[in-house]
């Protein structure tokens, strides 16, 4: 194609601009350009202005989006959206070029004959009903699953879990939550009894220190990290980044402590010492509100099929506990964890302090951990301890990564486990939700089948013969790939994957469903601070492209559930959430009612007596407290919270003469977790075009590898090359190597191990052993 | 035919002065941030020679603390 030298000018300009805008937003998260966001309207324009989550993370910004003729063509923050206050992030500006990428899938496909074959929505999904019903025949129900997403809305996830819970009978519903948000849960279930943080991020204008866990803040959580530096610039609080690698959010931290990977056990264990010895405790806190318990240890890492763990809690007195503590002295943890005593000491002082209010701010470096739900155990019982729990800016806040991983998957329980209000195992919650699904109680299985580790093994064995994925890319984000991947491609599998874009997923499908994207359908999204969020439809899908609510809908009413799928398509969506509302029901997880949401940029939940609930469990901020007290922590049957006995374990593969790296993968500030968004959006692409992998200099140095390198990893599950990066954005620790998982080309999760925390079952992608060598 | 982008820091309660001054030099380009203290400057010369010169126009800006190097760019003059 001809370029005139004018435009090749132009376009090198607007390339040099766009490299600084980039740099600018990773240095000052939230920054505004305003000038250049209106150079993108056009001239005399009169844009239809309206609002919506943002696509991409779990922080929930508020944004509108300016519509002209029939096409987004705009974005801005949405200053009236108490998450953002106005601002976005890089991939927040340019979300809505999402939409547009020349390979949008608009056409049905079906496999045959080893090619893909367009055909019509109608067709597409007559076979999918009927291949579902074929296997279920003759392998059972327990043969056919779901597998969806964080990013599925939540209407998505209800109509998914009802279909499959609820009329075809079976728990075979997982979500890839699983993968980075499932530790929260059961961290957050363990201590209190309710899942998601009790707390919001109005805890940000109250705190004193933010402790940041494993969390690369700057560039996962772009946004909320620039309220932080904002508090810093207004009122001098601390920022401490407690991490493995040094990065972005270390380099704009107070204080960066690095400690050698899994040890963050040691470490939280020896802050509790410090609190007790020191009599830093908040003693009527503790004696009011907590008790002691301490459970199963040495509980394997999942690495084996089958594996099965169910920890036995046992209650223990604050003597135990503070006996148990002696092995985490400052001097101990400092022996394990490579942190110095002074560094355990100023972290433990942090929280000791009874002046100081400290919010710790966590996502997957607590929670991809093989011992996660302990970790999560561990920084709740620091709060515990402190009495620095459920008021403004004394909050434990664990982070997500998408934008309904909370709102779906986590409240409306698409987990093998859950059903909307509870668990499966229990006989009450599976008679009040098959109440409101219109379906016998005995259609819903008591037990859970297989989380999402296990439901790939599953596949790869046989016991599965039937998955749909939706608004996923499990061929790039699953551990130890190769096995997961060769198997879902087995004979007699069949595989109906719903997306926007061709991945790799797509790759394995016997059916392609386009997928309509975001604000070209109506949902809801929830966000980490339990805000839920409506959109409406603003755009017309491509081509045939239908929203995953729609799918559903439409294979259930094809598999003979007319009558519980009653839903009109022009209204479905809010049929679908006025159901889904019955399920909470209550001071403790009231939802507000859709016009609410449609008027405001959202509401917390429990959402009671017309306002949204900030802090729970706190008698105050909380009309669920009802015992009397200053606090009521009522997902326990006592009222009480727990302080768990947690000790440090080694993870599941450490290095060793053979293998004596340590491998960790995770993301970068350019790209939405597997790329295939953000890798469509031309500035976010060539700003990150590929993958790489992160080598301390001192390493690349001793190896003679240079910036841009190739250089080969092995582990016990394959090897990969890949261009070094030395010196550049982040610096692992010595011995320690970082790669980043959004390039598909670069699929770093082939060599990755999918080792678990038995009780969260999500996996460890932060640690498996590895070699290195220059190619 | 050298292009490059950088990020301009003005020194505190200086940045009107510095899009003031950066706004006179015909070879500047520059977006201000809404919101934060810092410029996105496009710099775009025709030789390495004015590109001296420019250096030493902007050196010579009071309000100026640091110019950051984003990227750079060099198109061929006859093509």
């Amino acid at each position: 194609m001809y370029t005139s030298m004018t435009n090749r000018r132009k376009f090198i300009k607007k390339m040099a601009m766009l490299s600084a805008m980039t740099a600018a937003a990773a240095m000052f998260p939230g920054i505004l350009f305003a000038d250049e966001q209106e150079r993108g309207i056009p001239d005399g324009s009169n844009l239809d202005w309206k609002k919506a989550p943002c696509r991409f993370c779990g922080v929930g910004c508020g944004v509108l989006i300016g519509t002209e003729n029939g096409k987004a063509v705009a974005v801005k923050g949405d200053p009236k959206s108490p998450v953002n206050k106005g601002l976005c992030c890089v991939k927040g500006y340019h979300s809505i070029i999402a939409l547009y990428g020349k390979d949008r899938l608009t056409k049905p496909l079906i496999k045959k004959n080893g090619q893909y074959v367009e055909t019509s929505m109608k067709e597409a999904l007559d076979l999918i009903a009927s291949k579902m019903k074929e296997t279920i025949k003759e392998y059972g129900k327990d043969a056919v699953s779901i597998y969806g997403s964080g990013q599925w809305t939540i209407p998505d996830g209800y109509v998914a879990s009802k279909l499959f819970k609820g009329c075809i009978g079976t728990n075979n519903v997982e979500a890839n939550a699983r993968l980075c948000m499932a530790t929260a849960v059961t961290g957050f279930l363990t201590s209190f009894g309710l899942d998601e943080p009790m707390g919001c991020y109005e805890d940000i204008d109250y705190a004193d220190t933010f402790v940041l866990w494993g969390n690369n803040m700057a560039e996962m959580h772009p946004v909320l990290f620039s309220r932080l530096l904002d508090q810093r610039l207004k009122k001098g609080v601390k920022i401490i980044d407690f991490a493995t690698r040094t990065t972005r959010t270390s380099m704009a931290a107070d204080r960066s402590i690095l400690f050698k990977p899994q040890t963050d056990l040691a470490v939280a264990n020896a802050i509790c010492y410090e609190i007790v010895h020191n009599g830093w405790m908040n003693r009527s806190f503790v004696e009011e509100h907590c008790n002691f318990s301490k459970g199963l240890t040495d509980m394997g890492y999942g690495l084996e099929d089958g594996y099965k763990f169910t920890d036995k809690p046992e209650k223990i007195n604050f003597e135990d506990y503070k006996t148990f503590l002696e092995d985490y002295t400052p001097e101990k943890a400092s022996k394990i964890s490579g942190v110095t005593v002074k560094d355990i000491k100023y972290l433990a002082a942090q929280f000791g302090d009874p002046n100081k209010k400290v919010m710790s701010l966590w996502c997957m470096g607590m929670n991809q951990h093989s011992r996660g739900t302990w970790m999560n155990n561990l920084v709740y019982n620091i709060h515990l301890l402190t009495g620095k729990i459920s008021e403004p800016g004394n909050s434990p806040f664990s982070l997500t990564g998408q934008p309904s991983a909370c709102g779906t998957v986590r409240e409306v329980g698409t987990l093998t486990h859950k059903l909307p209000h509870g668990v499966v195992t229990n006989k009450e919650h599976r008679e009040f939700a098959a109440k409101i699904w219109d379906v016998p109680v005995e259609n819903i299985p008591s037990k859970p089948t297989y989380h999402t580790v296990e439901m790939f093994r599953a596949l790869d064995r046989g016991d599965i013969r039937f998955m749909w994925i939706q608004v996923t890319n499990p061929m790039v984000s699953m551990p130890k790939l190769k096995r997961y991947r060769d198997g879902a491609k087995k004979e007699g599998r069949f595989i109906v994957v719903s997306d926007i874009y061709p991945t790799p997923t797509t790759d394995i499908a016997d059916v392609i469903l386009p997928s309509a994207m975001w604000i070209e359908r109506e949902g809801m999204y929830g966000n980490s601070e339990r805000r839920t969020q409506y959109f409406e439809q603003m755009l017309e899908p491509p081509g045939e492209a239908m929203s995953d609510t729609m799918q559903l809908i439409e294979v259930a009413k094809r598999m003979g559930y007319e009558k519980q799928f009653y839903y009109k398509e022009e209204t479905h969506i809010e049929e679908v959430y006025n159901e889904y509302r019955k399920h909470h029901v209550g001071k403790k997880h009231n939802m507000a009612p859709l016009e609410v949401l449609k008027s405001q940029p959202g509401a917390l939940w429990p959402y009671v007596d017309g306002k949204s609930t900030k802090w729970r469990f706190n008698s105050k901020y909380d009309p669920a407290c009802s015992n009397g007290k200053d606090f009521h922590f009522y997902g326990k049957p006592d009222g009480k919270a727990i302080i768990w006995q947690r000790p440090y374990e080694p993870a599941a593969e450490e290095p060793d003469a053979e293998y004596p790296f340590w491998l960790g993968t995770g993301r970068v500030v350019e790209h939405w977790h597997t790329g295939s968004m953000t890798r469509r959006i031309p500035v976010l692409h060539k700003a990150m075009p590929h993958g790489y992998v992160e080598l301390h200099p001192e390493d690349a140095k001793r190896m003679q590898i240079r910036n841009g390198d190739s250089v080969k990893l092995t582990t016990r599950r394959g090897e990969i090359i890949l261009p070094a990066s030395v010196d550049q954005r982040g610096i692992p620790a010595p011995m320690q190597v970082f790669v980043p998982f959004f390039d598909e080309n670069m699929l770093i999760n082939d060599i990755t191990l999918d080792s678990f925390c038995p009780i969260s079952k999500e996996p460890d992608y932060k640690k498996c052993a590895v070699k290195v060598e220059k190619v | 035919m050298p292009i490059k982008s950088y990020l301009a820091h003005p020194h505190e309660d200086k940045k009107e002065d510095l899009i003031e001054a950066l706004s006179t030099i015909e070879q500047c380009e520059i977006m201000a941030a809404q919101n934060k203290d810092v410029l996105i400057l496009i710099t775009e010369t025709e030789n390495k020679a004015e590109e001296a010169i420019l250096k030493e126009k902007l050196d010579a800006i009071k309000s100026l603390k640091l110019l950051a190097m984003v990227s750079g760019f060099n198109t061929p003059q006859n093509n």
